[in-house]
């Protein structure tokens, strides 16, 4: 069911862990739904030098949050903003439709990640606790499916 | 992926005995005579549906006249159900359930409810037992019928099925009970247990698929489930799957005879599991009673993890097992049996089912202990989960 670059990016993904200090941090997902994605990212002049994620969830899940990571790695910030979760389903060849809410996992972190660098660099106005709830209760829209 | 390949799905199916596979082949070629049919090749057909029958209708301690062949476990519950709750409308309109059937109750109950019946769920301990004085306690003057499952097929629980027997017996109520997991697995008689109505399924002990059988008491009042001819007294027309029919005689009357000895080799392997999970792994829970469960069932969650990554997991070192996560299930809610039992969702998500079968040994649990412990930890390495100390977002 699996393309295999999705099999290769759970079997082996990319950027697994934490970046310690890291400029921004974003996580989305509920746990009752079954998958949470974290994203680490280091901001320089802009662009991203490096990003990392640390994911609970199923094999789409960690492939996309794999891929993601890869994806915005070089971006500037307006560049990974841009970055969909279509834009990740088909960097790995495709997702099983039942599996599409995994990539917009992924883009909903690359979003919450760089929200957070922007808040903590006075870039946002939005209140940071406020938002870590809204990230974590909201994001995953379970509804959507089935 | 290497070549090792190990299957821990039993619960799932069975492959097909060597031995009812040749049972079954002449009824594919040489006697392929219609049952029905009044000349030889006819009869022959019919004649090895009877000793089928009468194979099944042992293995039970029922009459052969009991014994309807169906075309699967899910036909024989629909048929149980609604054909008990449609024949018997006009004495009441009430059904005692438990909230961990099959879905083939389940779903069967719920369309029932949209036809005007009422259904009683009852709830499971936290092992997914229901106890005798519950189901008493949830009689009403209009209960028609009680269903509830012999052994659950996610969690292996085994329910009290003769005391309830005995209470269904009591109060005048039929009694079906969805044996799918346990025929095969567990002695069963229907007259030592006081059931009125079985189902069991030819796959999950070692028979062909698409056959099924209902054992009904004498005497039972219910509806047809297929209109037709006259095939199995008229109560379930259709041309008998003749060969499948063969081979569910076989394998029943072969698992009957080596209970025993195949109880007591799935019961080394299922302890010894247990215990070593519990002893390598931390942060787990057994799912499912620890004594009263099928003889081949493991059943655990593993915190911090999803269910469908730890199987394909497993999948890349050749091991086949299964889960009640949501992502398993092509659904986005983990199993209903591991959230009646009182897991937290993300509990149930990282559950792993581990069915053994009688091809398994101890050098299969070795191998497969060795490729778990350290797929936990990769998962668990990987999920924001594993340190709290960070996000505390729920």
């Amino acid at each position: 069911m699996y393309s295999e670059k999705v099999m290769d990016h759970f079997m082996n993904p990319r950027n697994v862990g934490e970046i310690e200090n890291a400029d921004g941090v974003g996580q989305v997902g509920n746990p009752k739904c079954g998958d949470i994605m974290r994203m680490y990212l280091k901001i320089e002049d802009g662009i991203i030098k490096d990003a990392k994620f640390k994911t609970f969830g199923c094999g789409a899940a960690v492939a996309t949050s794999s891929m993601a990571t890869e994806l915005v790695v070089g971006k500037t910030l307006d560049e990974a903003l841009k970055v969909t979760n279509a834009a990740v389903a088909e960097a790995l060849d495709g997702l099983p439709p039942v599996k599409m809410h995994c990539s917009n996992l992924a883009e909903e972190a690359i979003k919450a990640a760089i929200e957070d660098y922007m808040r903590k660099n006075g870039l946002l106005t939005e209140e940071n606790s406020e938002a870590c709830s809204r990230r974590c209760d909201d994001i995953h829209r379970i509804d959507d499916e089935d | 992926m290497g070549d090792k390949f190990i299957y821990f799905d039993h619960a799932a199916t069975t492959a097909t005995r060597k031995e009812v596979v040749e049972a079954m082949l002449p009824y594919f070629t040489e006697k392929f005579g219609n049952p029905s049919s009044i000349y030889t090749l006819g009869r022959e057909s019919k004649k090895a549906i009877e000793e089928s029958r009468d194979k099944v209708a042992k293995a039970l301690g029922a009459t052969s006249k009991e014994i309807f062949f169906t075309g699967s476990g899910t036909e024989a519950d629909n048929w149980a159900v609604k054909g008990v709750a449609y024949a018997n409308r006009q004495k009441g309109k009430h059904i005692i359930t438990t909230s961990i059937e099959h879905h083939a109750i389940l779903h069967t109950c719920q369309y029932l409810e949209s036809d005007g019946f009422e259904v009683t769920y009852l709830p499971v301990d936290e092992n997914g037992l229901v106890t005798p004085e519950q189901v008493e306690k949830a009689i009403r003057p209009d209960t028609i019928l009680i269903s509830i499952m012999f052994a659950n097929n996610e969690i292996g629980t085994i329910q009290p099925i003769a005391e309830i027997g005995k209470i269904a017996k009591t109060h005048k109520i039929y009694f079906h009970t969805d044996a799918v997991q346990a025929v095969g697995n567990v002695p069963i008689n229907v007259e030592e247990m006081n059931i009125d109505l079985l189902s069991l399924s030819g796959h999950k002990f070692y028979g062909p698929k698409g056959i099924g059988a209902l054992y009904v008491r004498k005497g039972t009042k219910m509806i047809s489930f297929m209109h037709g001819g006259a095939q199995e007294r008229g109560r379930r027309a259709s041309t008998e799957n003749v060969a499948a029919i063969v081979g569910l005689g076989k394998a029943i009357e072969i698992a009957t005879e080596k209970m025993d000895e195949y109880n007591k080799k799935l019961l080394a392997l299922r302890d010894r599991t247990i215990e070593e999970i519990q002893k390598k792994i931390p942060f787990i829970k057994l799912n499912g009673d620890r004594y009263k469960r099928l003889p081949g069932n493991v059943n655990f969650s593993f915190n911090f993890i999803e269910g469908e990554s730890l199987l394909l997991m497993l999948d890349m070192k050749g091991i086949a097992a299964s889960s009640g996560s949501a992502c398993t299930s092509g659904s986005l809610d983990p199993s209903h049996v591991l959230l009646a039992i009182g897991l937290p969702h993300e509990i149930a998500h990282g559950s792993l089912r581990i069915t053994f079968g009688e091809e398994n040994t101890q050098e299969d649990v070795d191998y497969l202990l060795e490729a778990l412990v350290p797929i936990v930890e990769r998962l668990r390495e990987m999920s924001p989960l594993y340190e709290k100390d960070k996000c505390s977002c729920k």
